[in-house]
């Protein structure tokens, strides 16, 4: 893979064409704008959308996959509905994260993409979510107190959640999930393995 | 031509009809008796005068000896079908009772009603007292030649020849070069014409040229040009210079298709341009893709012939700029050419390339698929401006410095080669306002170089001083100028028109454009030629006033040859004769009375319009006296846009001032300032013009009519002053066809202004 990009070649755009879930949309872009003046967040993004096209183009490798930017995103779909070239930007969004969190260049502490990440690996790990534990991880990514804090500020909704038997206490304990969860397991190795051979991935971590 | 003698006195036949709700809203039995008074020596009345019945009564009354009708219905803007009475010879003065007094009044409104009826039949038979019926221009004086000559075998030029001929036209093309095909001959691809218009097409201007050569219709000239042009519409003479020859061909139209030229890239230092041959402009690059293809090689770098891998492409290079010596204006096609050029290069090699670095991408029409395509193609497009290129040396890249737009930074792109789009220059020829401003300093000559003095001034084109063809009118050799050196005409509703009649620029001198727009232009100017030669063989009108058979003629023993109707005339339709008398052109007037508006001393008149025909109108209104608290209030209104307006406020019931009398004149540049003075005079408290906007933007039918009304207005001023009257007494308005609810309302604000400032004093002198 190339990390020399030249500026306002077509090199880092191929690479997101190629690699980025997609990606080989980014180049209809026609920096209109529409997409950030329709984020409802969009104050909050340091690039946005239109910004992140245009860096594309420019090979501005490093700063757009580092970028917290595209983690911002809410899947709220107002950018897709309004683009007037039909580009799916929401979708763009999650695959360029994904694409910088394939690669380990995603910021580390970005809150999105640790819940992310604990999201997914208790999804992947039974085949359903275990909103306890799911909960409980988030919580208490950042340490015990923390922890604590976070969980008390939350009692409310929490105490919500068990009385309508949302959230099972007894889901610490029990495995709970699918019936074979050997088969997705199995299953998903199999997915990573092919996409890594096609994408010319390193070894995951 | 000398105005004739009025032979015998005018026999007025007046009909009053009570269609529409005339009859109950107005007293038709004391408008019967107004229109005796006012010398109508047979009144009649007709439930519905256009209908069969109501119009056999006139032709009846025609032939019981009536040679002036004063039809008191409605707008003469309505029933111009039945109340056409050319071919019976009658001269005919509508009054406009039911859009200008019923619709426009409130029922209630009592005897300022009847009062405003009775005042416009008053003028109706005032106006009809003073009018002939026009009579055509006489056959033997019709330009009856139905030749039309193209100048200039571009692709513009090739597309009007060859619709003339095949619409049955005999046509001689002229050439300046040695071969047909302009620019677009050297053109490797087009821009595409069809759906998808998703890559470029072929170039087919070498079919264009040969069925261009086949055509029996067309004559071809080339390596010729116009040496002398003199005539009129219907009757043109071109001397057609070839090398030493030079032939006299008789012609009906003309259609000018000169084409542009490019703009001079090496005033663009800042972009390299010169200083190393790896920038070109877009025509040097269609070259190398001609070459490239050829060899059937990729396009090469012309310093090394280093296969081109890397290019970028500098839009609105030297153009929508202020800066000394750089075009003002968006050439309009660059940014396709541009977007087909980066596809030469990708379509070759998808790895190649290709980066385009704009400010407003502009795809008109279906370019905006033409762009996707190059996108999808992989064409990098950079929202940027840009500031500088850097040559490389040794064969290194060139750098080209611009500010990214997105990213609001400044960057750098690497690049084999360099495309600058810069822009068309209009090939126009002399711009004759620009020699009459430098007549009183150094007289200019005609093919010498540049206007020097436009050239050190800012944002200004410096136009190449060749005239194209050579006209021997007093008013100069060219077509006149709008500004940027394109030929004047209205953009928006009659683009083909130009200042002179049966003249028809088509092409880049009118815009820059396309080939395609350029052949679409070509098509109408054709139609436009053929249209004119048409008319003038039948001794009517152009456009605007297609089919009006009247002629300006002007009392020779009057005039004092000031000359100023020659300059004024917006078409150079008025020359000079040998004794300095002005000679009409009957075929180039468009009958908009600006000479006669123009004329200080009143010597020039239509048949059916003149300073008499207003005059008396003004003159034949009751005037009531000071004390009545009844002012009067004259509306000069223009026929294209004010008097429409006016009916269709009529049409929706909105209602206007009582006081106002309306008459409608033709162009406000027909207004003669006697008219004013006559009214104040006549006890008149204010005075409306209205009329269409002036300036760069005008909506003016005739041009300059309203820019000349506004100047002239303002030299009544002056006038006021002396008299001690308020300047508000006069004053000239700009209006829209479309303003139908704002011109009632100018109206009444206007008559609430004079109600402030009081009556005339000079009412019942």
């Amino acid at each position: 893979m190339t990390s020399a990009v030249e500026k306002y070649r077509n090199n880092f755009l191929r690479e997101v064409e190629a690699n980025v879930e997609e990606g080989e949309w980014v180049k209809m872009c026609m920096q209109c704008g529409v997409c950030s003046g329709s984020c409802p967040l969009g104050d909050a993004w340091e690039h946005p959308p239109q910004e992140l096209f245009m860096m594309i183009r420019a090979g501005k490798r490093d700063q757009v996959l580092a970028s917290e930017s595209m983690w911002m995103c809410t899947s709220c779909y107002s950018c897709i509905t309004r683009c007037p070239r039909g580009l799916p930007i929401t979708h763009i969004m999650h695959g360029l994260a994904n694409y910088a969190n394939r690669l380990g260049i995603a910021p580390k502490m970005n809150p999105t993409r640790r819940f992310a990440k604990i999201f997914w690996d208790n999804i992947a790990h039974t085949g359903r979510v275990n909103e306890t534990k799911l909960s409980l991880r988030l919580y208490f990514m950042d340490g015990f107190f923390t922890g604590l804090r976070r969980a008390f500020a939350m009692r409310k909704v929490g105490l919500g959640m068990l009385r309508t038997g949302r959230l099972n206490p007894l889901g610490l304990f029990r495995a709970g999930g699918i019936a074979r969860k050997g088969e997705l397991r199995k299953l998903l190795a199999r997915a990573y393995e092919i996409e890594d051979a096609r994408k010319n991935f390193g070894k995951r971590n | 031509m000398t105005q004739q003698a009025e032979t015998a006195e005018p026999k007025i036949a007046a009909y009053l009809c009570a269609g529409c709700g005339l009859g109950e809203r107005l007293d038709l039995e004391r408008l019967a008796k107004v229109a005796a008074e006012a010398g109508a020596g047979a009144v009649e009345q007709h439930e519905m005068l256009c209908g069969e019945d109501g119009v056999a009564r006139i032709r009846g009354g025609i032939q019981d000896g009536a040679t002036h009708l004063v039809l008191g219905a409605c707008s003469r803007r309505a029933k111009t079908g039945a109340f056409n009475f050319a071919d019976d010879g009658a001269a005919v003065a509508r009054v406009n009772l039911r859009e200008g007094v019923i619709w426009t009044q409130p029922e209630d409104a009592g005897e300022t009603t009847q009062e405003m009826a009775d005042d416009y039949l008053r003028m109706g038979c005032a106006e009809a007292k003073f009018m002939r019926a026009p009579r055509a221009i006489a056959a033997d004086e019709r330009g009856a030649n139905k030749r039309i000559l193209v100048v200039g075998g571009g692709v513009s030029g090739m597309t009007a020849a060859l619709e003339a001929a095949r619409a049955g036209y005999e046509v001689l093309l002229v050439e300046k070069s040695g071969a047909l095909g302009g620019w677009a001959k050297s053109l490797h691809r087009r821009l595409p014409r069809r759906a998808p218009f998703s890559a470029p097409a072929e170039n087919d201007t070498a079919e264009l040229c040969a069925a261009v050569e086949h055509e029996k219709n067309i004559t071809v000239f080339l390596n010729a040009h116009i040496a002398r042009t003199s005539g009129a519409p219907g009757r043109f003479s071109a001397d057609i210079a070839q090398g030493e020859n030079t032939r006299t061909e008789n012609i009906g139209a003309i259609v000018q298709a000169s084409g542009f030229r490019r703009y001079d890239a090496s005033q663009l230092p800042e972009f390299a341009y010169g200083k190393t041959p790896d920038v070109v402009d877009q025509m040097e690059l269609e070259a190398l893709a001609r070459a490239a293809d050829e060899n059937g090689a990729p396009i090469a770098r012309p310093s090394d012939g280093k296969a081109v891998q890397s290019v970028v492409f500098v839009q609105c290079a030297g153009q929508r700029s202020e800066k000394p010596g750089h075009l003002p204006y968006c050439s309009g096609c660059c940014c396709g050419v541009s977007i087909k050029q980066a596809m030469y290069f990708k379509m070759r090699d998808s790895e190649a390339d290709a980066n385009i670095i704009y400010t407003d991408l502009r795809a008109p029409g279906n370019g905006e698929d033409f762009y996707r395509a190059a996108q999808e193609m992989g064409v990098v497009f950079t929202n940027g401006a840009v500031e500088r290129v850097e040559a490389g040396t040794n064969g290194a890249q060139l750098a080209v410095h611009f500010r990214d737009h997105v990213l609001d930074e400044d960057a750098v792109a690497r690049a084999d080669l360099v495309v600058l789009a810069t822009g068309q220059v209009a090939n126009s020829g002399v711009d004759i306002s620009a020699v009459e401003k430098n007549e009183d300093g150094e007289k200019e000559k005609n093919g010498n170089g540049k206007d020097e003095s436009a050239e050190k001034k800012p944002a200004q084109v410096s136009v190449p001083v060749e005239s194209i063809l050579q006209l021997d009118y007093r008013q100069g050799p060219d077509l006149p100028h709008l500004k940027h050196g394109f030929s004047d005409s209205h953009f928006i509703c009659f683009p083909y028109e130009t200042r002179r009649t049966g003249i028809y620029a088509c092409g880049p001198p009118r815009r820059p454009m396309d080939m395609h727009q350029a052949m679409e232009d070509a098509t109408g100017a054709a139609l436009k030629a053929i249209q004119a030669v048409e008319n003038a063989g039948l001794g009517r009108a152009a456009h605007p006033r297609a089919g009006d058979l009247s002629f300006p003629s002007f009392r020779r023993d009057g005039c004092t040859q000031c000359k100023r109707c020659t300059v004024e005339c917006p078409f150079g339709a008025i020359d000079q004769d040998a004794e300095g008398y002005p000679q009409f052109n009957e075929s180039r007037c468009r009958r908009c009375g600006t000479c006669m508006g123009a004329c200080p001393v009143r010597v020039i008149s239509f048949e059916n319009y003149s300073v008499d025909t207003v005059g008396q109108q003004i003159k034949a209104i009751d005037m009531p006296d000071e004390f009545d608290e009844k002012p009067r209030i004259l509306v000069l209104a223009c026929e294209n846009d004010a008097y429409p307006a006016l009916d269709m406020a009529a049409h929706n019931r909105i209602h206007y001032n009582a006081f106002v009398r309306v008459i409608p004149i033709r162009c406000l540049g027909s207004v003669n300032a006697i008219w004013v003075t006559d009214a104040l005079n006549a006890g008149f408290d204010g005075i409306m013009l209205l009329g269409c906007k002036k300036g760069d933007d005008y909506q003016c039918h005739f041009v300059t009519g309203a820019a000349l009304a506004h100047e002239r207005m303002g030299k009544i001023d002056d006038t006021l002053n002396q008299l001690q009257l308020e300047p508000e007494r006069v004053r000239a308005f700009e209006v829209e066809i479309t303003d139908i609810a704002r011109v009632p309302q100018l109206i009444n604000d206007y008559a609430a202004k004079i109600d402030e400032i009081g009556m005339n004093p000079f009412k019942g002198f």
